[in-house]
């Protein structure tokens, strides 16, 4: 069943990734994606992979078409046409796709037991977790504590990320001190539409709520920081659509942002001082508290808010400088 | 009789989504597909939706079930009259026809 579901998923991957390809209407291309990233978190799902999908179908699915289609706004709707062909690159492409077809002769079955990456460390962390952590969501503990140095160069890639599309697109329009009649002129984009209106008012709630929830549950469930800021930030830019950016730029003010970008990765790195200071090693959780498998728990669950924090701010403030642009 | 029932619910469903795919892209106009597709969509999937609940019985999983059916029921028609409303916002008058004219 797993195979048959897979295959199906994977063909129409394949179709809509052609279709992207095809696309000269960069919005066809944008929706795509999105469709693209939905198939993928389905077939991550399908091969158990919870965490990875949940991601997939936050971030891919929905947030990156949100800031695609805001960096849509600023650019010319059809893709210009390539005035000869690209001889090198069509080579490069072909040479690459030959070699990747020839690497996967050598991958081992799907879930074969004996395959390298179950016989590496996985089996460690997977005994060891319930023993040195006692979470029973193993991505999390891996994710949090056993590869937390990863995780941290992650946030810092997102929040560098964040930085620079922040220089790109204009500083003071996005982030920083914004006067209050600048603020005003922020176009109320769905206000006049009653139904999204009424209906996003309605469900706003809930999606904060829920990714609260996902940002907390990490520990038991599919979830973690990147989930859960990433639905925040969705739940947000859903409200500065139907109730206006000034609004939305009210509630979260732009030195909020700001503090949010900033002090996710902040709180992941202070944690790891905190863990030098108290006697350990960097990131190592054990020291938090007088039971090590309580100081684990504690450092994952602040780590993750630190993760959450950073996605949450940096998501916001990439929409509301493609916003704030676009006008 | 769960069982037949679910199977029933479930079949009901597919054959909403079904028609709603084969209206999707054998309509003639913008309108009258998203007319195909919203409508079967909706029930089809709650019909769907409501036959693993059945399925599931009285668990964690029906009650799950049932807030992603409520969610469903509330954003699928909203997201088709939102898709109307840009469609028409950007120009696509529907092409309405006397009788006699046809």
């Amino acid at each position: 069943m797993t195979i048959i579901l897979g295959i199906f998923l994977l063909t129409l991957l394949v179709i809509v990734a052609i279709g992207i390809v095809q696309a000269e209407d960069l919005f066809t291309g944008v929706m795509l994606t999105g469709i693209f990233s939905l198939l993928m978190a389905a077939n991550f799902f399908v091969l158990d992979a919870a965490d990875v999908a949940l991601t997939e179908a936050a971030v891919g699915a929905g947030i990156s078409t949100v800031l695609l289609l805001g960096g849509l706004a600023l650019m010319p709707g059809r893709e210009r046409r390539p005035r000869k062909m690209h001889w090198l690159a069509l080579g490069v492409v072909t040479l690459t796709t030959m070699m990747v077809v020839y690497a996967t002769f050598e991958k081992p079955r799907l879930g074969d037991p004996q395959a390298p990456v179950h016989q590496h460390v996985a089996p460690w962390y997977l005994e060891m977790t319930p023993e040195l952590i006692d979470i029973p969501n193993v991505v999390t503990a891996v994710l949090g504590s056993f590869r937390g140095y990863d995780t941290l160069g992650e946030v810092i890639v997102v929040f560098t990320a964040g930085i620079g599309v922040l220089f790109l697109l204009g500083l003071p329009g996005a982030v920083g001190e914004r006067r209050p009649e600048e603020l005003a002129a922020g176009r109320s984009y769905l206000g006049h539409h009653l139904i999204p209106q009424v209906l996003g008012t309605l469900l706003i709630p809930f999606i904060l709520l829920f990714a609260l929830y996902v940002q907390f549950h990490g520990e038991y469930g599919p979830g973690g920081g990147f989930q859960a800021g990433a639905i925040f930030a969705a739940g947000m830019v859903l409200y500065s659509l139907i109730a206006g950016e000034r609004e939305a730029l009210m509630i979260i003010t732009p030195r909020t942002l700001m503090i949010l970008m900033a002090g996710g990765a902040l709180l992941f790195g202070g944690v790891g001082v905190l863990t030098m200071l108290l006697g350990g090693g960097f990131l190592d959780y054990n020291v938090l508290a007088q039971n090590p498998v309580t100081g684990q728990q504690w450092g994952i669950l602040i780590i993750e808010l630190g993760v959450g924090l950073t996605v949450t701010g940096v998501l916001l403030a990439i929409y509301h400088a493609f916003a704030a642009r676009g006008r | 009789m769960t069982d037949l029932l679910s199977w029933l619910l479930l079949l009901t469903g597919s054959g909403f989504v079904l028609t709603g795919g084969i209206g999707l892209l054998r309509m003639p106009t913008l309108y009258a597909r998203l007319h195909a597709a919203s409508l079967t969509d909706t029930l089809g999937t709650l019909l769907i939706l409501l036959g693993i609940i059945v399925q599931a019985g009285f668990t964690l999983a029906a009650i799950k079930l049932i807030a992603i059916a409520l969610f469903l029921l509330l954003t699928g028609p909203t997201a088709s009259y939102a898709l109307a409303n840009a469609a028409l916002l950007s120009g696509a008058v529907p092409k309405a026809r006397l009788l006699d004219d046809l």
